[in-house]
């Protein structure tokens, strides 16, 4: 593997019909959008709503039974997008490479591109770590980290490679609170810092309406509502009144 | 099972164009080279003993019997060489090497570390599956070379010693020596070479494939193994016939 020939600038995502089914139940029907470049978009729904395969197909990781992902107007399909820009994904679990210590994993994209020398990497994981609060921890194993570390491990890993696009996929789910608003915070300095463009999907309320300059929601494979945070939460339509202000009582 | 077998080939053409970046990634083939040799050396060792042994308790009491104590040496020296140090060590290693490389890519495939090295751009070709075939490579005919004389020695001991068969150890292997030459050494090794390859795609394959969680890792080793084991033993046949033609 060589260093890619990159270009800069932020990326643009535009979703165009997109269909996808999985043994014959459709999973995503029809959804279109577009994501301008520097936007921080979040993609809220319901579980099972279709979330984390839409995610798929835009960094590349599902191909679509129709329709077209275009990532900065290029398709992501059939295309070298991954090697001409810098693109990330932060997965729900997220993915560490279990064989590898952290400073390893946070490195691999610069280890296996060979973008750096061994003691500048050092320096770069050093430097990201301290960055997302795991400040020494570059020899420990995945393993031995909670879920709140794993996943800001994996903003490391992300922030690396500096990122024009980064998708993260449920980055709260199976946080305490404290956590979760730690992650937030996490990807609005990611924004601030590098001005990516940002793609969330999650079922967090609060995350949602403290990270996005807009949002969509999805229900059953479709898109009901793009909006900014007050556009939907003044919306009228039921589904989404029920989604952003379910509670549980006690009575 | 056709479906199966074209990415298996696909899978195999894509490592050897991956191949012009092997020195790249050589960290990656020693490691897997002491890894297979760590966890097989002692196990060939013993195998090969008990080999050369049962090979040398089953037909020398008949030859000495039928005044054909002279060609013992020569029948387990032959035995090890073509057929059963090959064979026996491909079987060993496809159980231990292959069922690891199975498990290890598998858990990487459901736990989503593949995506994310794709994510990165990283090729799962370049960094999992090639090293690992360059090592079986590298390390199936070497523990071959190394079974041989260990089952010739298992032999020439059970004939010395046991007491229906008596053939001195000078007898043994003279006999060896005089019946076995450089050819028979290779016939071994061009299998040890085919077997590699069957056991290093099949179980980067079923890894690659698997699906499933936990319960999908297990049926994903499984299948590796008989996968490997039988296509051994298809092999062998075919690999033997090819092999006869040039001697």
């Amino acid at each position: 593997m060589s260093a890619p020939e990159q270009r800069n600038g932020n990326v643009s995502v535009a979703v165009r019909d997109l269909r996808k089914s999985f043994n014959g139940e459709e999973v995503l029907k029809g959804i279109s959008f577009d994501v301008k470049p520097g936007e921080t978009f979040v993609i809220m729904g319901p579980s099972g709503s279709g979330k984390s395969v839409l995610l798929k197909h835009i960094i590349g990781l599902e191909e679509p039974d129709s329709g077209e992902i275009l990532s900065a107007g290029q398709s992501v399909h059939g295309s070298e997008v991954l090697s001409k820009y810098r693109l990330a994904m932060v997965f729900q679990s997220g993915a560490l490479l279990k064989s590898l210590t952290v400073g390893e994993n946070v490195g691999l994209y610069l280890t296996e591109h060979r973008l750096m020398e061994p003691g500048e990497i050092a320096r770069v994981v050093a430097e990201k770590l301290e960055a997302v609060g795991l400040k020494g921890l570059e020899d420990r194993s995945p393993s031995e980290l909670s879920g709140g570390m794993q996943k800001r491990v994996a903003i490391a890993r992300a922030l690396v490679i500096d990122p024009q696009l980064v998708l993260f996929d449920e980055p709260t789910s199976e946080l305490d609170p404290l956590m979760s608003v730690n992650i937030g915070e996490q990807i609005k300095q990611m924004r601030d810092r590098l001005h990516p463009t940002i793609l969330v999907v999650t079922h967090d309320r609060d995350l949602a309406f403290g990270i996005a300059d807009r949002i969509a929601m999805i229900s059953e494979g479709k898109i009901r509502f793009i909006g900014t945070p007050n556009e939907i939460k003044n919306s009228r339509d039921p589904m989404i009144q029920t989604f952003i202000h379910a509670e549980l009582t006690n009575t | 099972m056709f479906y199966n077998i074209g990415q298996i080939i696909m899978l195999f053409w894509r490592t050897l164009q991956a191949l012009p970046k092997a020195w790249l990634e050589r960290k990656k083939v020693y490691d897997q080279l002491f890894e297979i040799g760590n966890a097989s050396l002692l196990m060939v060792c013993i195998l090969s003993l008990f080999i050369g042994g049962v090979l040398a308790l089953e037909t020398g009491p008949t030859l000495v019997e039928r005044g054909l104590s002279g060609v013992l040496g020569r029948m387990v020296g032959l035995s090890m060489c073509r057929e059963l140090g090959p064979l026996m060590m491909a079987i060993l290693i496809a159980g231990r090497i292959g069922s690891a490389m199975a498990a290890e890519i598998g858990s990487m495939r459901v736990y989503q570390e593949l995506d994310a090295l794709r994510t990165m751009n990283i090729s799962p070709i370049n960094y999992l599956v090639m090293p690992r075939m360059i090592a079986m490579v590298i390390a199936l005919p070497a523990l071959v070379v190394f079974s041989i004389p260990v089952g010739w020695l298992g032999g020439a001991l059970v004939s010395t010693f046991n007491a229906s068969i008596s053939v001195p150890v000078e007898t043994f292997f003279h006999d060896l020596r005089e019946g076995i030459g450089v050819a028979d050494v290779v016939h071994g090794l061009v299998k040890a070479l085919v077997f590699a390859v069957a056991i290093g795609l099949i179980s980067c394959h079923q890894g690659l494939v698997t699906i499933g969680g936990p319960r999908g890792i297990g049926r994903s080793v499984t299948k590796a193994v008989v996968n490997s084991i039988v296509v051994i033993l298809i092999l062998d046949y075919f690999v033997t016939r090819f092999l006869i033609y040039f001697q």
